[in-house]
């Protein structure tokens, strides 16, 4: 069951971010990019990572996209116009593309028997309890670090948006 | 029992009373507010209007379905879609009453518990903004982009109070499940005050619970928030194209969306299914009371009529009421409806105080609601999650 909903979540998730590149109009990716994000929090589910799985929903899904959707309808996007596919990237693009597929292959084959398979369940720590304390008892010195630079990110957002008023 | 039949049991009932809740909120709708302008309401169909939704519900199915020429069709149809799905998968989250024994088998009266539950509804609520945004942009409508824009931008501002006045109160309950913060709001101070957060202990929850429900009203685009759909300024806002039943659908996602905050509320701040004073005193009485007493009324008014056809409905619905006090006295249900009741009228009486609003306050204008997001609300929130977090590490 779970390996069987792990393949689907999976699927979806590669589906969506093809779909993503694939698409012309930005509405169309940038909702693409929202199933990805679904699809994502649906594996940390799996994983056993609660709380990661609900932050994802919550800032990404339900924050960070809806501010993207935001802009492209403001600034009224429209569709993309495709480039014109020169001769050179028509004839050695799929070979090279197989020869990359091929070498990732190769790469998880390598590394494949030396890690064991992932199993569904056996990971407890990812409740709110569980990731709060390690945030603030292993990890403290990161997450400090991390919410200064935050700030600061926001700081220089409000000075160039500032700037460009006047 | 077996899990699953079990869970099949329990989605039919729960789905069931939330899809006759939602038809039936509209007819409370338009009753309370006929009634606050000095009107009668819908009354034509079936006694007192009871009929009304199930009519409402026939003509918005059977109603031609109107494609517009110009719009993008995939997100066209794709946006009630969403806006209806997250506006109803949360009810299966909240508990409705403690965990009880029927016929042997012993299970919540709740869909599933999980131990994320707060968040999950946060979560999939944030996501029901995509419904109104792609209505208002797949629509290729001035009106309905408008409509759209406003929505999106309205409910981001409004989601950071609405989180911040969620996180007080979790604070002092200290758990993520509806269940658990139900159950952390059981008991009585001093033996008569009830231990919900908006009076528990280092710092009621007073402030986050107003301001919840002030975001709340924002996130639904209800009333004086419903800057989306601003009638005399966007003919009908982001759904401006759509009809019958894609247009039911968004209708459906706003009430949907009205019961999820209602019952958040109640779980929150208002002890879910504990009684506002102790069983010892009483408290179980209570809907006995009530019921009799509107049983009382309904015959009183039956024998001095003011319309004609009151003298045969209302000593019908005197004795649907008795019946219904009756209920409460037999000790083998008592125990289910008991909790039930606390839970529904809590949940009935924020969902007036959302129709009151709506028939006394005027609409907020843009500029206004934007500055009152970001500069009222959000300090206030702020500062009482601050004042929550010092107490509670002061006093633990």
């Amino acid at each position: 069951m779970d390996a069987l909903l792990f393949m689907i979540f999976a699927a979806i998730a590669v589906i969506c971010g093809i779909n993503l590149v694939v698409q012309t109009h930005p509405i169309s990716s940038a909702l693409s990019l929202v199933g990805v994000m679904g699809a994502l929090a649906a594996l940390y589910l799996l994983l056993g990572g609660e709380f990661i799985a609900a932050a994802q929903l919550v800032v990404y899904a339900g924050a960070i996209m809806v501010l993207f959707v935001f802009v492209i309808m403001l600034l009224n996007a429209g569709t993309e116009k495709k480039m014109v596919v020169r001769p050179l990237g028509k004839y050695l693009g799929a070979p090279f593309l197989l020869i990359f597929f091929g070498m990732i292959a190769y790469m998880i084959q390598r590394i494949l028997p030396a890690s064991s398979p992932v199993v569904f369940g056996a990971f407890q720590g990812g409740t709110a309890e569980g990731i709060g304390r390690s945030l603030f008892t292993v990890y403290l010195l990161p997450f400090e670090v991390t919410s200064v630079l935050i700030l600061i990110a926001i700081l220089g957002a409000i000075v160039l948006a500032r700037k460009e008023v006047d | 029992m077996n899990f699953y039949l079990l869970s099949l049991i329990k989605t039919a009932i729960v789905v069931g009373i939330f899809m006759h809740v939602l038809a039936y909120l509209q007819w409370i709708e338009r009753k309370v507010i006929a009634h606050v302008q000095l009107r009668v309401g819908p009354r034509r169909v079936g006694p007192h209007g009871l009929l009304q939704p199930l009519a409402d519900v026939i003509k918005l199915v059977t109603k031609e379905d109107i494609l517009p020429s110009h719009v993008n069709k995939v997100f066209y149809f794709l946006a009630p879609f969403i806006a209806v799905t997250f506006a109803l998968i949360s009810i299966s989250v909240i508990p409705f009453g403690p965990i009880i024994t029927v016929g042997g088998v012993r299970t919540a009266m709740q869909l599933t518990d999980l131990n994320i539950g707060v968040l999950f509804i946060f979560g999939i609520s944030g996501l029901g903004v995509y419904g109104v945004a792609l209505a208002g942009w797949a629509s290729n409508n001035k009106y309905a982009l408008m409509g759209g824009l406003r929505s999106s931008a309205q409910m981001i501002s409004y989601e950071l109070p609405m989180a911040l006045a969620l996180a007080a109160p979790l604070l002092i309950l200290n758990t993520l499940s509806l269940r658990e913060i139900a159950n952390g709001q059981a008991g009585f101070y001093l033996g008569f005050i009830p231990r919900w957060s908006i009076f528990q202990m280092p710092f009621p929850q007073i402030f986050s619970f107003i301001l919840f429900l002030i975001a709340g009203f924002a996130e639904t685009n209800r009333v004086p928030f419903d800057l989306p759909e601003a009638e005399n300024e966007l003919v009908a806002g982001f759904h401006v194209e759509y009809a019958s039943m894609k247009f039911a659908s968004f209708f459906m996602a706003e009430y949907a969306n009205m019961v999820t905050v209602s019952c958040v509320a109640t779980l929150l701040f208002l002890g879910g299914w504990h009684p506002i004073f102790p069983e010892k005193y009483g408290s179980g009485l209570i809907p006995v009371a009530i019921f009799a007493g509107s049983a009382l009324l309904c015959f009183f008014h039956a024998a001095n009529p003011a319309r004609p056809f009151d003298r045969i409905t209302l000593p019908v619905f005197g004795l649907l009421f008795l019946g219904a006090a009756g209920l409460f006295l037999l000790p083998p249900v008592q125990f289910i409806l008991l909790p039930l009741f606390w839970f529904s009228a809590k949940v009935l009486i924020i969902l007036f105080v959302f129709i009151w609003v709506r028939a006394t306050l005027p609409r907020f204008r843009y500029d206004q609601l934007m500055r009152f997001a970001w500069t009222f609300m959000f300090p206030v929130a702020l500062i009482n999650l601050f004042i929550t977090a010092l107490l509670v590490a002061l006093f633990p």
